[in-house]
């Protein structure tokens, strides 16, 4: 690729001193420029991540510097997991996977399916849109608030409306029995997270030819050939990336759980985000909840790579070179 | 009927997605159109419920067998009235735009520098601090909260918002720099070229070429970055502490949850009155967003 910065154009041809050099200089002036975002994610950032594994490795309490204490933060949680004493810390492990997996599963097929519906030629398209994107716009807390109502044990509209219906004859306890709180914690993060995903491969579906569509449909080939073979392999690289960020979303969310639940049950809907908060910030032990969090970064790298590999396939696959 | 003189209209006056006439109405309202407002109907009750809960009268909260429970009768404002004349309503809305809005300004003018370097000044190892922004916005900070507890209480900011303000942008530059590239890729080469050899600096450049041709990647930024401040919550809930400086979505969960059984109509007040001012600039500017992320999915 040719070079197509103009930073040599720029450059007097007399003699320079340094106040030119760091204000003409392609790199000094990528240097001033970076400054603020830079100074901004190091000291808020990078050092904070560094800082929060040193942390699991100490016995820091709120207000207290702790000292270095190797593995026991991760041995009293219960590493390995034979030797877990009360369980809770592999039981929101548990719950994260099972809360992630379901969520994010359902998320996107619900998510591609709206989209594939949204791209169809239909009426009031900017109406349909702004409803659709409401979830994504309520902050997520508010939301809660209102699942919370939705679903509370006496005066729940669900269990009013199947009531009505005949369907059943007593209140569902949605939040108070381990098994249904877990639904219904994952059934409000579906709502949450289905607008985003929706509106994120819509985009993408509108990037794809329809000539492509109309040359498929002479061809002859049915709806689910076209989806198959045109729309999905076309969309996969956006997936992979819209997914990416879903999981790691999903896997590391705190605010619906403590809105609605705060681990209860009998910490049955615990995540790990919120067991590293009760014992971080409620109970002051800095450094239990540091090591529950650093527990999360193997699963936050292995979402990292396969976005990775999901942004290389997106440069060969659309024939650029790989800058 | 109304259905189908819409659709007719629809068809009429499209040109580009021409394929639909290819299937019949009927087919049309089974495949598309009952699908659509089923998820449709899904996704908006929760948000009616709140509208409808913050203006229904107490009693008809709890008595769901007089009164429909779908609907109002005599709808009444107490809720909202006492939210924002007899509580801190007012000054946790005021903490969370302020927050929100300082946040959006200091990201964005990192995040317009930043990208403007790695698009367009192209320094050494440009690709690779790039790839670095990107994978900034993977780190969530569920994973970050604890250590920046002790080092905002290091820095002498807990329990300020100015700590909000200067964490919120490690969550936006990363977004808004990956959004603001693309922006800059488009616009053409030859303009800087140009104001470069009539002698403009960069700073220039920058301000008078490339600001005004990016406004609407700009828009887009800020958007999302006010949408993610208010939506912000475990910083908020670990670093501020006294009631007058919390902001609503922290307030609403610890300050107004307890036992009340007529609790319902104050508390989706306050979670409506939280959400309104994003619902209202989002219904301005959702053309404009999906238009953004078409944009962004492009690059």
């Amino acid at each position: 690729m040719t070079d197509r910065t103009a930073g040599g154009i720029a450059r007097p041809a007399h003699h320079r001193s340094l106040w030119d050099r760091l204000r003409i200089n392609r790199n000094w002036l990528g240097f001033w420029f970076m400054a603020p975002a830079g100074l901004i994610l190091v000291m808020f950032l990078a050092y904070p991540l560094g800082k929060g594994v040193w942390l699991s490795f100490t016995d820091a309490k709120i207000g207290r510097d702790g000292a270095f204490i190797g593995l026991e933060n991760y041995e009293w949680l219960g590493w390995p997991w034979w030797s877990d004493k009360d369980g809770v810390f592999w039981l929101s492990v548990f719950n994260t996977l099972v809360y992630t997996i379901v969520a994010s599963v359902v998320k996107f097929v619900v998510g591609l399916y709206l989209a594939l519906l949204l791209n169809q030629h239909i009426p009031f398209k900017a109406m349909v849109r702004s409803i659709v994107l409401i979830p994504f716009v309520v902050p997520t807390v508010l939301s809660a608030i209102a699942f919370w109502w939705i679903y509370d044990s006496q005066f729940s509209i669900i269990s009013w409306s199947l009531r009505q219906m005949g369907l059943i004859d007593y209140n569902i306890n949605f939040l108070g029995d381990p098994n249904n709180a877990r639904a219904s914690l994952i059934f409000a993060n579906i709502w949450r997270g289905v607008p985003f995903i929706a509106i994120t491969l819509l985009a993408g579906l509108q990037t794809v030819s329809p000539s492509l569509y109309e040359a498929a449909t002479l061809d002859g080939a049915s709806k689910w050939q076209i989806f198959r073979h045109i729309t999905f392999p076309l969309l996969t690289p956006i997936i992979a990336v819209v997914m990416t960020f879903s999981v790691l979303f999903t896997f590391t969310d705190f605010q619906l759980v403590w809105a609605m639940t705060r681990g209860g049950p009998v910490n049955s809907t615990h995540l790990m985000a919120t067991l590293s908060y009760q014992r971080a910030i409620l109970a002051g032990n800095l450094g239990e909840g540091a090591a529950i969090a650093t527990a999360m970064v193997p699963f936050l790298l292995f979402a990292i790579m396969v976005s990775w590999f999901g942004l290389q396939r997106r440069k060969w696959q659309q024939g650029g070179n790989d800058d | 009927m109304t259905e189908a003189a819409v659709q007719n209209r629809a068809a009429l006056s499209d040109t580009t997605e021409g394929m639909a006439y290819l299937e019949t109405l009927p087919k049309r309202l089974v495949s598309v159109y009952l699908p659509l407002f089923v998820i449709m109907v899904v996704l908006i009750f929760p948000f009616y419920w709140m509208v409808l809960t913050s203006i229904k009268p107490d009693e008809q909260l709890i008595d769901m067998d007089t009164y429909n429970p779908f609907w109002v009768v005599s709808p009444t404002l107490k809720h909202i009235n006492k939210l924002l004349f007899e509580s801190n309503y007012p000054i946790w809305l005021w903490n969370t735009m302020y927050v929100s809005v300082a946040a959006t300004i200091l990201s964005l003018f990192a995040s317009v520098l930043a990208a403007y370097a790695i698009v367009r000044i192209r320094y050494r190892g440009a690709q690779w601090v790039g790839a670095a922004i990107f994978l900034a916005y993977l780190v969530p900070p569920s994973i970050l909260f604890i250590p920046l507890a002790t080092i905002i209480q290091w820095y002498g900011l807990f329990d300020s918002p100015l700590s909000l303000i200067l964490v919120y942008p490690t969550i936006l530059i990363p977004f808004s720099a990956w959004l603001l590239m693309g922006y800059f890729k488009t616009i053409p080469y030859e303009l800087e070229e140009c104001a470069l050899i009539d002698g403009a600096s960069r700073w220039q450049i920058l301000t008078k070429i490339i600001l005004p041709l990016a406004i609407p990647g700009i828009i887009s930024a800020s958007i999302f970055s006010l949408t993610l401040c208010w939506n912000e919550f475990i910083y908020a809930l670990t670093f501020l502490s006294s009631t007058q400086n919390k902001t609503v979505p922290v307030a609403i969960v610890s300050e107004f949850v307890d036992g009340d059984i007529y609790r319902w109509g104050s508390l989706m007040a306050g979670a409506l009155v939280g959400s309104l001012p994003l619902v209202i600039l989002y219904s301005f500017f959702v053309e404009h967003y999906v238009s953004a992320m078409t944009g962004a999915v492009k690059e």
